[in-house]
């Protein structure tokens, strides 16, 4: 008989479903395995913000992979939170422009307003995770972090690092996710 | 000002729906390619530009098309590389954000002059938002009939997707961006094959920057020989800087080549100078990868002249006295910058984004990185100046990809330009390890 007390196991809403049958399209018939990014992007956003490894095994098993090969991908790519996060992931960009202009002073600024240590900590309230990460593409309007798809720019002065964290803070329901859109219209 | 190409009309009210393009001139490159032209003809007037990659490596474009290997009935690709990840370099994702259809017109453009019927847009995933935005443009330009079957009546087909990556600066490299394409870890692949041989499922494949394939449109648009009266020498047409650091006026500048660096520094129609009037003290010209220039030897070449806007005036005395153009990401240095802070921190960011397939790199990156770290942290010693400028040789030459180059250029060159600095964080170690400290001295002239 089954433990009753198993974990469900975790299943992609139907909206997602049909967002990864279009992609798989976008590649040819016997090359499903391309789809492996765009995929795991999904699980990470319908999960939250992790990829633990029943979501890898279930990313695996939606595009016809061993679960190794999910693995060696997700373990590649900064991108994929091996671990849980908080509800907000703020990737604080640490590169030479950056730094240049700032980032390291933001960082430590950021730790003190939210009581997290860089490095993939999330604060006591569960609602920030701090990552630093390299170059975010945006140099020319540092210092930069992201939160999901978001910019923040030029985070240079008190008033902008405030507004973000407010604007975050009382952010009460997660974004709509665009494949979520989509099925809504 | 000098002719804008590409950005002319970046800042119009929705240009990044197709209704608006449309009106101000856009995909006029497809219809006249389609149309009138043969792919040949396509590819002869891109080679009559003088157009040379604009990702970084500068490899004439017309020419590297005319590698691309041409079998029957196998298909083949384009793709174009949007993995835009190196530090001071953030102009495709502004090009890409504001202009998508001016991007997807150019892989139209070019996948026919290839011959390709499935084209890719290879994107660095932190850009997601971007990709929504490209999603978005190539669904409308499906529903105008400039993609899908039988384009324009013209009996050429194309589908063209846009492909996120993970977060992995290797898959900037082209044959890791493949790999990854692929659905696998963005390991390079050993050369050759070259990609025109064997690349995206082992079919012939052309990979061309974000930059180069937008500059199609205007080549296609107004002729090869048009394009190239632009410029100077062989660096022809116009370019896309990126400018950060100290400047007044960071930003992306669209810019005639062969614009003086100093005119690029210091005009109020680009930088605006240094900020909170402080000195220049260094500039690395193409992205951090390239070697970076003190102030004197970026303004002036070997030869004493103007230092000029160009590969060939840029890296004019190879790597003693020049640099490189690059990706055209220019930062600049104001004179409170420890250069040995900043040559750890881009040995940081090469260590990180190493991707461990080749020892040389592997293990060399973390070894410049441990070394300039207690450098920096006033733990280092003065062998340690000779052992940066030894691994950093022993890199060279030696992997699998350019990355191994890229991360030990930029440090033999900050020790060769800049070695009393270095030495200074020895016999000065308590002093230079405190946060913002600024060695007092001047930069060696090599």
């Amino acid at each position: 008989m089954e433990p009753t007390n198993a974990p469900a196991k975790p299943q992609f809403s139907a909206a997602a479903q049909d967002e990864i049958k279009r992609i798989i399209t976008h590649y040819p018939e016997d090359r499903k395995k391309s789809a492996l990014l765009p995929v795991l992007h999904i699980a990470q956003a319908e999960f939250g913000g992790w990829v633990s490894p029943e979501v890898q095994t279930l990313v695996a098993e939606t595009l016809d992979l061993k679960p190794i090969e999910v693995y060696e991908v997700a373990t590649f790519y900064t991108m994929f939170n091996l671990k849980p996060v908080g509800k907000h992931v703020l990737e604080i960009c640490r590169t030479g422009p950056c730094m240049l202009r700032g980032s390291d002073e933001l960082t430590a600024h950021l730790e003190r307003l939210t009581g997290a240590k860089v490095g993939g900590e999330t604060s006591p309230d569960g609602l920030f995770t701090l990552k630093e990460v390299e170059c975010l593409a945006a140099c020319g309007f540092a210092p930069i972090v992201q939160v999901r798809e978001k910019y923040y720019e030029q985070l240079d002065t008190p008033e902008n690092v405030d507004a973000m964290l407010t604007e975050l803070r009382n952010m009460v329901h997660r974004p709509i996710l665009p494949w979520e859109a989509l099925a809504q219209n | 000002m000098g002719r804008k190409l590409l950005t002319e009309h970046i800042n119009v009210e929705g240009i990044d729906t197709f209704e608006v393009y449309r009106k101000h001139g856009g995909y006029r490159s497809v219809e006249k390619a389609l149309k009138t032209m043969t792919p040949d003809e396509v590819v002869e007037e891109v080679k009559k530009s003088g157009l040379r990659g604009r990702g970084g490596a500068g490899f004439p474009t017309g020419m590297k098309w005319s590698f691309l290997a041409k079998p029957e009935g196998i298909p083949r690709h384009l793709v174009c590389n949007a993995d835009e990840s190196e530090p001071g370099t953030f102009k495709d994702r502004h090009l890409m954000s504001k202009l998508p259809h001016l991007l997807i017109e150019g892989m139209i453009t070019s996948s026919y002059a290839l011959g390709a019927n499935t084209s890719y847009i290879y994107i660095r995933g932190e850009l997601l938002y971007v990709l929504r935005i490209l999603e978005k443009a190539i669904s409308e330009a499906y529903a105008n009939g400039f993609l899908g079957k039988n384009i324009l009546g013209s009996g050429y087909d194309l589908d063209l997707h846009v492909h996120p990556g993970g977060g992995a600066y290797i898959c900037g490299e082209e044959t890791a961006l493949l790999e990854s394409l692929e659905g696998k870890r963005g390991n390079p692949r050993n050369k050759p094959p070259f990609p025109a041989v064997q690349g995206l499922y082992a079919r012939p494949t052309v990979v061309n920057n974000v930059e180069s394939i937008a500059a199609v449109v205007p080549i296609i648009n107004d002729g090869g020989d048009e394009y190239a009266k632009l410029g100077v020498g062989k660096s022809t047409g116009t370019k896309l800087f990126s400018a950060c650091g100290h400047l007044n006026k960071p930003g992306i500048y669209e810019i005639e080549l062969g614009v003086p660096v100093e005119e690029f520094i210091y005009s109020d129609e680009y930088c605006g100078g240094i900020w909170k009037g402080r000195e220049l003290k260094a500039v690395v010209a193409g992205g951090s990868s390239v070697p970076i220039l003190p102030k004197e030897l970026i303004l002036k070449t070997a030869a004493g002249e103007n230092r000029l806007m160009t590969y060939e005036s840029l890296s004019d005395g190879g790597f003693v006295t020049g640099t490189m153009l690059g990706s055209g990401g220019f930062i600049a240095m104001d004179e409170t910058t420890c250069i040995v802070r900043n040559t750890w921190s881009f040995s940081r960011f090469y260590h990180h984004e190493s991707c461990g397939q080749c020892s040389p790199c592997r293990e060399g990156t973390g070894w410049m990185e441990k070394v300039l770290h207690r450098l920096e942290h006033g733990h280092g010693h003065m062998e340690d100046i000779d052992l940066l400028v030894s691994v950093a040789k022993q890199i060279e030459g030696n992997t699998i990809c350019p990355l191994g180059e890229a991360a030990a250029w930029p440090v033999a060159a900050a020790v060769r330009h800049f070695r009393d600095e270095f030495e200074w964080h020895v016999t000065h170690a308590k002093e230079a390890a405190r946060p913002g400290a600024v060695y007092p001295g001047k930069a060696v002239l090599a």
